[in-house]
């Protein structure tokens, strides 16, 4: 892991790559996030940095790839999955969060995306699903209820070096 | 970090030490772990394929990959226990002798056996016929029963039994598939049965666990993408589609419901006139097979590879017909799909039990006192089990050389037409999906027959294992140069589960052709090991007779009804009881859950009165 760190970073700082910061755009070319459609909250989730750049040290890194890995138990990745899916930030997932949840799912561009009335009626449903209090928004206790009774959640929140 | 390090400041030396000692440890496992996992089987590849084509396909191939191990391991059962022995009795090593006991009570005519091994000048042609059908000088080879004549294998001064350890491998090779299949599949129920639980979680299962984080390749990325979009659209609709059905109107139903009773019949029609033509075909290539006029002739093998040819057919036209049908039932796609499939796996496993009822059928063609001295045809069949392992052998070359050809002949020149050529009839055919279902029951199917086939050809596990290693990378090749993703991904937790079960039953149904031979049939006088028996389960009362008389009563007593009834019993209470402690757990998840509904209905009742008290 620490090989691919330290790849990421320009020649001149490589011996120093346990204490340097790699800014968002080196990270996103990892060929594990490229692909993926929430690279942007991943960055931002992991990311330490107190001047909001979602630059990554090594040691965010590292806490990156022990959450997506096997062994890290369901709650942990819950916990993260929530933090990653919260768009806004304000620690519940509220209809605009689930909107752009499922556009980030059904792909950037416009003929991908699902009609207003086919979002409506899907986040309609995830609500009463999930939704226990029935207060219109997910919050984490929910979440991880949610994703506890998932079978595919833990096979597929996961990346491999 | 920095908080770690501050308290191990504060611990005592032993302490410190067990801490250290255990961070040593670990790391020494997780090494040995990670050393260990390089060691298994086409972890690179499936891992490739997982990221290029997503959780689905993956299943598929690792499911293969099961299915060579499991073959290799029944092949080295059966080469321990019963080739070895024979292996170096025939050549004497380690001062080994044979014993032949002399046969009793049998007629003479019965134990004229003479198969037709190769002498003299033969053509090429007539050794790539006789590997093609298992005849000629294969069928005195260890591959098939015939050749383990040996009543017993004297190593030094110990007395090896080779009937008995015949048998006995048999039943442990079945015990030890029948034990690893519910092992991998017990992780899959638990799922399914969570799953099922709860049929209203589909929609956030799809979308919190729906995009694969595995996937490296931009390409898949979009392929998933429109997967995902096409699939929520798919719920979606069919969520409208049963609202329709709910507000259906009694005549509509009546139709339906008539409609669907007809399309059944056609369906059992269908398979009655599959089942008719294999036994048909069968009866009439063992007739003619067994005309040495026209041995050496193309025509031969032709004949003798016809129950083959039909059965494949049977299996490739019959779920085309059934896909076809099943639009007019006007089912939810979910229940078509599982339909669909339950009439294909019901097809493709009932054919080799057609096929092996027709066999049977002709050796106990007892007609005009054909089988007066020995209990079954012997004219036709001198050594009938060889005959049977001779059907299973070509029925196993044939499916492996038909995936082979499909891979060569159908799938890379379509890719050709379809990249190449760009006419408009060509583009609608369109890239081959790779069809995991379709796929899956193939290698279910040979696997069955590698089942019920390794007891009258020992050697028939081997041939599996290199079959499927070989039809691994083929498939991979195929997958990587021509398919696309299917558009309907199958998910990965349903299918592993839907794969052991139907591999389940193709070992549950081989039980029963085996069983019947064992136990029913009686076995060959003129060859095999159980050449003294009347049938090839006698082998284990005559060896229970020889036990000292307290454990001969014992184990008599085990199987007596005085026994088995109450033993029967037992389980079924046990049964009960566990089915009633899983209702009593759903009842309490229920309470709960309307429990955690008061709950918050609660908070939100006091944080309304805090509001208006602050007011």
């Amino acid at each position: 892991a620490y090989k691919r760190f330290s790849e990421l970073l320009p020649k001149e700082e490589r011996e120093n790559a346990c204490s340097a910061r790699v800014p968002k755009s080196q990270i996103l070319t990892l060929p594990e996030l490229r692909a993926n459609p929430f690279q942007q909250r991943i960055c931002h989730v992991f990311s330490t940095s107190e001047t909001e750049d979602d630059s990554m040290s090594f040691e965010d890194f590292l806490d990156m790839l022990s959450v997506f890995s096997d062994s890290a138990t369901s709650d942990i990745k819950s916990y993260y999955a929530f933090r990653i899916f919260d768009f806004d930030n304000d620690g519940i997932l509220d209809r605009k969060d689930l909107e752009q949840l499922v556009n980030c799912l059904t792909g950037q561009g416009e003929g991908s995306r699902l009609s207003s009335a086919e979002m409506e009626q899907l986040i309609q449903n995830i609500l009463e699903e999930s939704d226990i209090d029935k207060d219109g928004t997910i919050n984490l206790a929910e979440f991880q209820h949610v994703v506890s009774r998932s079978p595919d959640f833990a096979s597929s929140f996961k990346i491999v070096l | 970090r920095d908080s770690q390090q501050a308290e191990t400041e504060r611990l005592s030396r032993w302490e410190k030490w067990r801490r250290t000692s255990s961070k040593s440890l670990k790391k020494a496992l997780s090494e040995v772990k990670g050393l260990s996992s390089y060691l298994v089987l086409w972890r690179r590849d499936i891992r490739s394929i997982e990221g290029k084509f997503g959780t689905g396909i993956q299943s598929y191939f690792s499911f293969l990959r099961f299915l060579v191990l499991l073959n290799f391991i029944i092949f080295i059962l059966m080469f321990s226990f019963v080739i070895l022995p024979t292996i170096i009795s025939t050549f004497g090593l380690f001062n080994s002798t044979i014993a032949y006991i002399p046969p009793k009570n049998i007629d003479d005519i019965c134990t004229i056996y003479k198969p037709s091994g190769n002498k003299g000048l033969v053509y090429f042609y007539t050794y790539l016929k006789d590997l093609l059908s298992g005849t000629g000088f294969l069928e005195v080879t260890s591959l098939f029963y015939g050749y383990y004549s040996i009543d017993a294998v004297w190593i030094s001064i110990m007395r090896y039994n080779l009937p008995l350890a015949y048998l006995l491998a048999t039943f442990a090779y079945l015990a030890l598939s029948f034990l690893w299949i519910i092992k991998r599949s017990v992780e899959g129920f638990k799922h399914n049965l969570v799953h099922d639980a709860d049929p209203f979680q589909s929609y956030c299962n799809k979308v919190f666990a729906g995009w694969d984080f595995c996937i490296t390749d931009p390409n898949a990325a979009r392929l998933k993408h429109r997967s995902l979009q096409y699939e929520l659209q798919t719920d979606l609709q069919e969520e409208k589609l049963k609202q329709k059905i709910a507000e259906r109107r009694m005549e509509e139903k009546l139709r339906i419901y008539s409609l669907r009773i007809f399309i059944n019949i056609i369906v059992i029609a269908i398979l009655s006139g599959c089942f008719y033509s294999i036994y048909r075909v069968t009866v009439f290539s063992q007739e003619n097979s067994n005309d040495i006029g026209n041995a050496n002739s193309q025509v031969n093998l032709l004949v003798q590879y016809l129950p083959s040819m039909v059965i494949t057919l049977a299996n490739f036209i019959a779920p085309l017909i059934f896909a076809f049908l099943i639009k007019f039932e006007e089912y939810t796609p979910a229940f078509e799909i599982k339909l669909t499939l339950l009439r294909c796996v019901f097809v493709r496993l009932a054919n080799i039990g057609v096929l092996l009822f027709s066999l049977w059928s002709q050796i106990s063609d007892c007609g005009s006192d054909k089988c007066k001295p020995c209990g079954y045809n012997y004219k036709l069949y001198p050594c009938w089990e060889s005959d049977v392992g001779q059907e299973m052998y070509k029925l196993m070359i044939f499916d492996f050389i038909v995936i082979l050809a499909v891979a060569l002949f159908a799938d890379f020149p379509r890719k050709l037409l379809v990249t190449h050529c760009s006419c408009k009839l060509v583009q609608w055919f369109g890239h081959k999906e790779f069809e995991i279902s379709d796929n899956v029951l193939e290698i279910i199917y040979g696997q069955t027959i590698c089942f019920i086939g390794t007891f009258f050809s020992p050697l028939l596990p081997a041939i599996a294992t290199i079959k499927y290693f070989i039809i691994f990378y083929v498939k991979k090749i195929v997958l990587i140069h021509t398919r696309k993703p299917a558009a309907r991904p199958i998910r990965a937790s349903s299918s592993n589960f839907f794969f052991l079960v139907v591999l389940l039953i193709g070992l549950l149904l081989a039980f029963v052709p085996l069983g019947f031979s064992i136990a029913r049939i009686p076995s060959s006088k003129a060859c095999g090991p159980f050449r003294n028996f009347n049938t090839s389960w006698e082998v284990i009362p005559d060896t229970i007779l020889q036990f000292p008389t307290g454990l001969q009563q014992f184990l008599f007593g085990i199987s007596s009804e005085a026994f088995a009834v109450p033993f029967f019993v037992i389980l079924c209470i046990i049964m009960f009881y566990v089915i009633a402690l899983a209702r009593a757990h759903k009842r309490v998840v229920e309470q709960l859950r309307e429990q955690l509904v008061l709950e918050s209905r609660d908070k939100m009742f006091l944080i309304r009165k805090i509001t208006e008290a602050q007011k």
